[in-house]
């Protein structure tokens, strides 16, 4: 086995320093390989970002409370009435004030995008005083919290970077009214970020929604408190609504959008894929055929056939693992953190995000790059193994 | 024959046994028949140099001895070993045991010092690093050449070159010296100290040597000259 192992390392080291002779050659390959890593990772850093501006961290104990055909808060509506009832449930945490729980509305707005001027609809969220205590992680960044009873909004942070008119002290027209940003709030980098929230109470009056509201937030005592509280509100003769958990609610919200960038990726990324394959492959062939007679040589001292196959592919290997590596890094400082909006289809709201080159992304990236390089040095050295020592010693 | 020969000479004293070989090569839908029953027999100890016109079948024949290559038809025996019967993993190890060969263009790898291209044949036996280094001192010293162990090959001259690749050759002690024109490209001088090299080697050392040469200079230098001619023998010529 260290016999063998020692052929695998002679060779390999062989290969390995040839590679200067050949940089035209190696160069493509390592551009065309950082070029598919560099795409790839690109794309579904929207998708990773996407994710994760509709993900919320922390202890999943948050509710949230629909009319039982609704499948996003725009289609639901809760009475008054119903939303008492709710917030009396058993497992519902309480604070200084009373249950946690926060009948909201949830109304689109049109504003005007930074990057383009042209309109989007951004959710303006009304909501009750318990609100920033059920999520937990909201923060006023700058200036203050909106007085309730007063026209007065919030906005997300995402939302201020992406929308126009949406700095602090501006005022902003929302149906008939005019509404002034009297503060900035950051929510652990999630959903809540791309909205804007008032007061509910302002908001119903000013969208004619009578004493209604269209969700109802609550933070539970624990995270098993769920299935009690499920429970109590399902069996309720009174009620006719469905009670999901937020995680769970904002992950399916994201699914459809998620999974089209992921798809786009991945097809545009396969495409570049087999291109680079195509150039891994011409760039190991012509590195066999340059070494016809070096390789017949060793094979004529007594090297076999496996380690000149092994060593070819893992000369393969280490060109495609640096084109990932500089795809990857190429990536991550050109995209990471790159700020964008796009609209949510299953909500017709739009979410701004932020670009994210995770981990496991890289992960996956230097993946993609050893299969190329791992497909694309094999055939080459099956060649190489195959050639015929007796004729190939005399080439060159 | 058995297949346990371990490359030492039989009880008479033959050390290579070809044996009604023939090798037929393919060009489309042509045949050429390069060797065509060919029988040799090569003493242990011997110097023996193959000449012959161009395609009369030296190198064929040579590649055939070294297992580079398969008969056609008919036996290759070195000390016993069977070389047509081996599979091609058994074959490569053989030859790491048992044959050293010297190259007409030197074959030496570009990218590897002088004693590193030495060192090659040493890394398929279990000898540590340092034992490979001793031998691969004791060939390079053989060959004159102690003094160019950290040169490589594209600062070397063709004679140092080919010296070299008989320090690979010899470095692993092998049974039998394989040399395909080994002063094919070297002017005389050159030449004429690679041939005292291999005559130093057979007298002194006591290596069977089979030599392929276009050259009645360097086939002189021989214990024995056979000559090949449109695939089979034609003549021997003891020295």
């Amino acid at each position: 086995m260290i016999n063998w192992l020692s052929q695998v390392a002679a060779v390999t080291l062989f290969n390995l320093r040839t590679i200067p002779q050949r940089r035209g050659a190696a160069l493509a390959a390592i551009v065309g390989i950082a070029g598919v890593v560099a795409v790839l990772v690109g794309v579904l850093s929207i998708a990773e970002g996407f994710r994760a501006a509709m993900t919320i961290t922390g202890p999943d104990d948050i509710a949230i409370v629909l009319r039982a055909s609704a499948d996003t808060e725009m289609t639901s509506g809760l009475s008054r009435e119903e939303t008492r009832l709710i917030a009396d449930a058993p497992g519902i945490a309480r604070g200084p004030e009373g249950p946690l729980a926060s009948a909201e509305l949830f109304v689109m707005i049109n504003l005007p995008k930074r990057s383009t001027g042209t309109d989007a609809n951004v959710p303006l969220r009304g909501v009750q005083r318990a609100a920033s205590a059920i999520r937990g992680d909201m923060t006023i960044v700058e200036g203050r919290n909106f007085e309730p009873g007063r026209n007065e909004v919030i906005v997300g942070a995402g939302a201020a970077r992406a929308f126009a008119g949406l700095d602090l002290g501006h005022t902003i027209k929302v149906g008939q009214s005019q509404w002034k940003v009297v503060g900035i709030f950051t929510g652990g980098g999630g959903a809540a970020e791309s909205e804007i929230w008032t007061d509910a109470a302002v908001l119903q009056p000013a969208y004619q929604r009578g004493d209604s509201f269209q969700s109802l937030y609550a933070r539970l005592e624990s995270p098993d408190s769920f299935a009690s509280f499920k429970d109590a509100l399902t069996t309720d003769p009174r009620l006719k609504v469905k009670v999901v958990r937020q995680r769970e609610f904002l992950a399916e919200q994201s699914t459809m959008i998620t999974s089209f960038i992921q798809t786009i990726g991945f097809f545009i990324a396969a495409l570049m894929a087999l291109g680079a394959l195509f150039g891994a492959l011409n760039t190991m062939y012509s590195a066999v055929a340059d070494r016809t007679r070096e390789i017949a040589t060793l094979r004529a001292l007594g090297f076999g056939a496996a380690p000149v196959i092994i060593s070819i592919m893992l000369e393969s290997l280490v060109l495609s693992l640096i084109g990932g590596a500089l795809g990857s890094a190429v990536a991550y400082f050109a995209f990471n953190g790159f700020t964008a909006s796009t609209i949510n289809w299953q909500t017709f709201s739009q979410i701004a995000f932020a670009f994210a080159v995770t981990p496991q992304l890289l992960v996956m990236a230097v993946v993609w790059a050893a299969v190329i390089g791992l497909v694309g040095g094999f055939f080459p050295a099956i060649r190489a193994a195959r050639l015929p020592i007796a004729s190939a010693l005399r080439e060159g | 024959m058995s297949n346990s020969g371990e490359g030492g000479p039989g009880a008479n004293g033959i050390l290579v046994r070809v044996d009604g070989v023939d090798r037929t090569f393919h060009r489309g839908a042509e045949e050429i028949h390069v060797l065509d029953g060919l029988d040799l027999e090569v003493p242990q100890g011997e110097f023996l140099a193959l000449m012959g016109p161009s395609g009369s079948g030296k190198t064929t024949l040579l590649n055939l001895i070294g297992g580079l290559d398969r008969p056609t038809r008919g036996s290759v025996a070195i000390g016993g070993d069977r070389l047509e019967s081996m599979s091609a993993r058994r074959l490569a190890a053989w030859r790491a045991r048992h044959v050293g060969l010297v190259f007409q263009f030197y074959n030496l790898l570009p990218v590897l010092s002088a004693a590193r291209n030495v060192e090659l044949p040493l890394l398929l036996t279990h000898m540590s690093g340092a034992e490979r280094r001793r031998h691969v001192a004791v060939a390079l010293e053989v060959v004159g050449l102690s003094h160019r162990a950290n040169h490589y090959p594209r600062t070397l001259s063709g004679g140092e070159q080919q010296r070299v690749g008989i320090a690979r050759a010899i470095v692993s002690d092998p049974t039998l010296l394989l040399c395909d024109e080994p002063t094919g490209d070297l002017d005389r001088k050159a030449g004429d100290e690679i041939l005292d090299l291999l005559q130093a080697l057979n007298a002194q050392h006591g290596k069977t040597i089979i030599m392929v040469t276009h050259d009645p200079h360097a086939s002189a230098r021989a214990t024995r000259t056979v000559h090949l001619d449109k695939g089979q023998l034609s003549m021997e010529a003891p020295a």
